[in-house]
């Protein structure tokens, strides 16, 4: 119930920020959509987790998310530098990497995939269970995984797991 | 302000030639994706936030609204693009893409 | 003054989608393409928001940007599910040689 209530609250926030309309006609439409959808697929946000779960997490990646920012920036430099180096092909070293990854839950889990597509050199290519495959442009980004992202990611997202 | 929204708009449109760039020169499949992914993510996050800038200086109500709808869009490429870049990824891996490795030894 | 800066972005904006319609044409594999094509939609969004921006049109054309987005991420999305199930998109084989000859 929670979990349906709390889903209709953020659509309807996200109905009027869409349409800016606020007639009666409008509004009640808006109101009208927003309940059928908060029945129907209201398991969907929080998938079974409790609200303040949920909650606690969006909040923990609003601390991560000026880090990772300033990793894509990081992350297009170098791809700057490859791409514009003439002899790009010496620069480059690419391979296919497994680890094992210490994050629990899915959100964890799909976050850290994310943030190493956005981190210099390296992207996801498969998550299974906590096997994770990832393809690196150097050595040098390949030796960099798991490392302080997995941590901060962790401390975050699962405070209470440490 | 101007000066900050041109800047934003020079530095995003250059992201956007690197990856084109990266793109059309890199050698395989998969290093085509770095290019594609980051740089992308990075200049349309520059680009849209100029725009979402410019967008509020008259201040009213309206604008404001626009600017917010601006932001959903930054928020949601942020999120789409990394998933885009996996799903190819997922789907080179399972069709049987080769990747192109350099020709050494075993990694130690 | 701002006006014109938006329109030589826009310009420059798209030459770029020419450049990356390069490697959604010759694209070596299926996957390629769906990669240039992801880009020209990326750029395609921007290049909406300019367009709005210089027409002063801003209320209508964030719409279309922000359907544009929707739409580009899950046609990206769809193409890569169908092409996880048909196996022969091997259309590379002329690939490995030409990366030899250019080492």
């Amino acid at each position: 119930m929670k979990a349906k209530l709390s889903t209709f609250v953020i659509m309807l926030c996200f109905w009027v920020i869409l349409s800016g309309m606020f007639d009666a006609f409008h509004l009640t439409l808006g109101v009208l959509s927003c309940l059928l959808v908060a029945h129907f697929s209201g398991k969907m946000l929080f998938e079974g987790l409790r609200v303040e779960v949920r909650a606690r997490q969006i909040f923990g990646m609003l601390t991560y998310a000026p880090w990772l920012l300033w990793e894509i920036v990081l992350s297009s430099l170098q791809v700057t530098y490859i791409v514009l180096h003439p002899q790009m092909l010496d620069k480059m070293e690419p391979q296919l990497i497994r680890f094992k990854t210490k994050l629990k839950s899915k959100f964890a889990r799909v976050t850290f995939a994310q943030s190493i597509t956005l981190t210099p050199g390296t992207i996801t290519v498969s998550i299974q269970d906590d096997e994770m495959t990832v393809y690196a442009l150097t050595n040098s980004a390949a030796d960099s995984l798991p490392g302080e992202m997995e941590r901060r990611i962790a401390l975050a997202l699962e405070p209470e797991r440490r | 302000m101007n000066w900050v929204v041109t800047v934003l708009l020079v530095l995003g449109v250059f992201f956007f030639a690197i990856g084109t760039i990266g793109i059309l020169r890199l050698p395989d499949f998969y290093s085509r994706l770095h290019a594609a992914g980051k740089c992308d993510t990075l200049a349309m996050t520059l680009t849209v936030s100029a725009v979402a800038l410019y967008n509020i200086h008259g201040l009213s109500f309206g604008n404001i609204l626009v600017s917010w709808k601006v932001f959903a869009i930054v928020f949601f490429i942020s999120m789409a693009s990394p998933t885009a870049t996996h799903a190819i990824t997922k789907a080179a891996l399972v069709v049987g893409v080769e990747p192109w490795l350099k020709k050494r030894g075993p990694r130690k | 003054m701002m006006s014109q800066v938006f329109l030589a972005t826009a310009l420059a904006l798209v030459l770029l989608i020419f450049l990356t319609l390069i490697r959604a044409l010759s694209g070596p594999t299926v996957l390629d393409r769906i990669v240039g094509v992801n880009m020209i939609g990326s750029k395609t969004t921007v290049l909406l928001l300019l367009i709005g921006l210089i027409y002063e049109a801003m209320p209508m054309f964030i719409d279309i940007a922000l359907a544009y987005a929707f739409l580009n991420f899950i046609a990206t999305i769809g193409a890569c599910k169908y092409f996880r199930r048909i196996k022969k998109v091997h259309l590379e084989d002329d690939l490995p040689t030409k990366i030899e000859a250019s080492v």
